[in-house]
């Protein structure tokens, strides 16, 4: 317990402070980048792009150690992962553009074929005689264990260089993400700006492979968006929100990892990611499940209030408990079931909101509009003051007829 | 090299369009443009000449290639043939002057953004990547919103809008581009009448300003009242002009075909001259 307290205090050593830092580094370039792939909808095309890293990793630690070099430098490795991941990319787009397969048939071929040529690579690895192969499997899981000091300056350096990049093109990624054609109208090129998407979850994806391994970074890429979307309505935030999920989940992660080496650094960062996700979900205001259940409640509250005041306004007799306490205790009538001035106030203008919806639902063809009417809403907070305006007019029009409104 | 006074005021002036009134080449000329989705051609070597300051309908039946040809003007699908040019240049160089209103329905409104951060996107170009929204930008958005009767909604999440009311946000954000030309694409289609009169008067307020309006329109009957020209396709194009001359029964049997009743198409349009 102490270790892991070091661990997240950056108590542990120079070293493994550097880590944790690089590791919170990426998880906000991760967190932030992803989110324009939840935005895109493109997020299962990630997954194909991480697995398809596999092959390029391979093929850099035969090549160097062909060379006569030493098979695991990281900037060899991560630039072969970057190569293949981006073969992987191309070959989605390609049979996408030109054949009549979808895209999620096109990255579930591309996926498994990467993969699996990946891992043939790797066994054959196991197999020579040289270069250390030892330690080219945590690319699957990722690992602290072992890590240089290099190897996290270049995380730690990638990962800023990731938020830079996803500061510097929001607006054109949050404009193509909305509203591909108004983009493309205004002359901005959509292909161009899509492959910097997805070149940014590339290079996150590379940046990442040796400390969450290329099975799970997916998981880093969507889920700090999918958390952060319970929290906000606003695109700026959602990304900064996302970026701060995914630095804190790959911070503690890590520093778990670190008092812990033998478990994997990728599958503790992702669970994490978890626990903030399923803390999300269930108590966001507005959006989270808390939330929803109270707003039931409070919704259930207004329906017997408009039912009741509608009864009141109608001299209706009113039985039901609920409804009853509920006008009580909003001061509407006395206890001996009475309405009191207050009451009868709130009741004809619960009726003249009644007569709008009325008029407004039955001149009105817009589905949106009817679909919002539910007996509760006042018709202000739905319709602009001129369409109230014109509403009145017909009432107005009808009154001579129907007596005073 | 000299600037004089006079110069110098007019580049002052932002907020006016870039180069109104004084323009005398078409703000949108087509010229045998085709395009096609895989081997049949959705439109066919359309030709049409847009009037400046005029404000022209597109219409046909339901698949004549209407939409398409409005996104085949702005470059997002890709032309088989025909050149298109705007203002006399050729597309890429006249963007900042055209402004687009994609159907409504083209977007996921449920995406986390609110009303103004919508109608901030037609800013965009001006905001370029790295300059921050300043008080002046927020202005201008919420007088664009405002003149679309929109400013109480500014706040408000897009999802929870109507159908009319997200059209409305549409219209705002590309008010914000400030351009000269103006391609909608069902602007009216499943408006509330509200929105709809509020649209066409800024349509025409539009045009008061000397700016060119172009819309996909879908309702015949609403023609004469709301655009002064017409340009009828089919796949083909089967006739442009002013509405007196072209919106006519003969034309708009030769567009629908038999889809149209005839007693219905001789309510509608001019008696032909």
């Amino acid at each position: 317990m102490t270790e892991l307290l070091n661990a997240l205090l950056l108590q542990s050593g120079y070293n493994a402070a550097l880590v944790a830092v690089s590791a919170a580094m990426l998880g906000i370039a991760a967190g932030s980048s992803g989110t324009f792939l939840f935005l895109r909808k493109r997020a299962l095309l990630s997954d194909a792009v991480a697995h398809a890293t596999l092959p390029g990793v391979g093929v850099a630690f035969i090549v160097m150690v062909m060379l006569g070099g030493e098979g695991r430098d990281l900037i060899g490795l991560l630039a072969g992962s970057a190569i293949s991941a981006f073969a992987g990319l191309l070959a989605v787009e390609w049979i996408t553009k030109h054949t009549r397969l979808a895209e999620d048939a096109a990255i579930g071929a591309v996926l498994s074929v990467f993969f699996g040529f990946g891992i043939v690579l790797l066994t054959i690895i196991q197999t020579m005689s040289s270069g250390k192969q030892a330690g080219l499997e945590s690319f699957l899981l990722g690992s602290t264990a072992g890590m240089l000091f290099q190897d996290a300056l270049v995380i730690a350096i990638g990962g800023t260089l990731a938020v830079v990049a996803t500061y510097t093109f929001r607006r054109p990624m949050t404009l193509v993400a909305f509203d591909a054609d108004f983009a493309a109208a205004s002359g901005r090129n959509v292909e161009r700006i899509d492959l910097a998407i997805m070149g940014l979850v590339m290079a996150v994806t590379v940046i990442g492979l040796k400390l969450v391994g290329l099975i799970l970074i997916v998981a880093m890429l969507i889920i700090p968006s999918v958390a952060a979307r319970f929290w906000t309505n606003h695109t700026n935030n959602l990304i900064w929100i996302a970026g701060a999920f995914g630095g804190v989940s790959a911070y503690v992660g890590t520093a778990i990892s670190a008092a812990a080496p033998s478990i994997p650094t990728g599958p503790v960062i992702v669970l994490i990611c978890f626990a903030i996700f399923a803390f999300s979900m269930m108590f966001a205001p507005n959006r989270g499940v808390v939330a929803a259940l109270a707003a039931r409640r409070i919704f259930q509250i207004r329906v017997h209030r408009r039912q009741g005041l509608l009864a009141i306004a109608r001299d209706e007799a009113i039985h039901d408990g609920l409804t009853l306490k509920v006008l009580t205790r909003a001061g509407f009538i006395r206890p001996d079931g009475v309405p009191t001035a207050e009451g009868r106030t709130q009741a004809a203008k619960a009726l003249r909101d009644e007569k709008r919806w009325e008029v407004a639902r039955a001149m009105n063809r817009d589905v949106a509009v009817i679909g919002r009417y539910d007996g509760l809403t006042p018709i202000e907070t739905v319709l602009t003051n001129d369409e109230i305006a014109e509403i009145d007019r017909r009432i107005n029009a009808r009154a001579p007829l129907g007596g005073a409104g | 090299m000299q600037m004089t006074s006079e110069t110098l005021r007019v580049a002052a002036r932002s907020d006016a369009p870039p180069s109104a009134a004084s323009d005398t080449e078409s703000p949108l000329h087509i010229h045998g443009l085709t395009v096609s989705y895989g081997d049949s051609p959705a439109i066919f070597s359309v030709d049409a000449n847009i009037e400046p300051a005029s404000m022209t309908a597109i219409i046909g039946p339901n698949g004549a290639g209407k939409s398409t040809l409005l996104k085949a003007a702005l470059g997002i699908v890709p032309r088989l043939s025909g050149t298109i040019s705007i203002f006399g240049k050729p597309l890429n160089e006249a963007r900042r002057r055209i402004a687009y209103v994609p159907q409504r329905a083209s977007v996921d409104w449920d995406f986390p953004a609110r009303v103004i951060d919508v109608v901030m996107m037609g800013l965009y170009r001006e905001l370029g990547l790295l300059h921050f929204v300043t008080k002046k930008h927020h202005d201008k958005a919420h007088a664009c919103l405002d003149r679309v009767g929109m400013s109480d909604f500014a706040e408000r999440q897009i999802g929870q809008l109507s159908g009319g009311q997200q059209q409305r946000v549409f219209l705002a954000r590309a008010l914000a581009q400030n351009s000269d030309l103006y391609l909608l694409d069902e602007p009216l289609a499943g408006v509330d009448a509200a929105t709809e009169r509020t649209i066409i008067d800024v349509l025409k307020s539009l045009k008061a300003e000397s700016r060119t309006i172009v819309c996909v329109h879908h309702d015949l009957a609403t023609i004469t009242d709301y655009f002064d020209h017409v340009l009828l396709i089919n796949k083909t194009r089967i006739a442009q002009g002013p509405v007196e001359t072209a919106f006519t029964a003969e034309n708009l049997i030769s567009t629908y075909g038999g889809r149209l009743a005839t007693a219905h198409i001789d309510q509608l349009s001019l008696p032909a001259a």
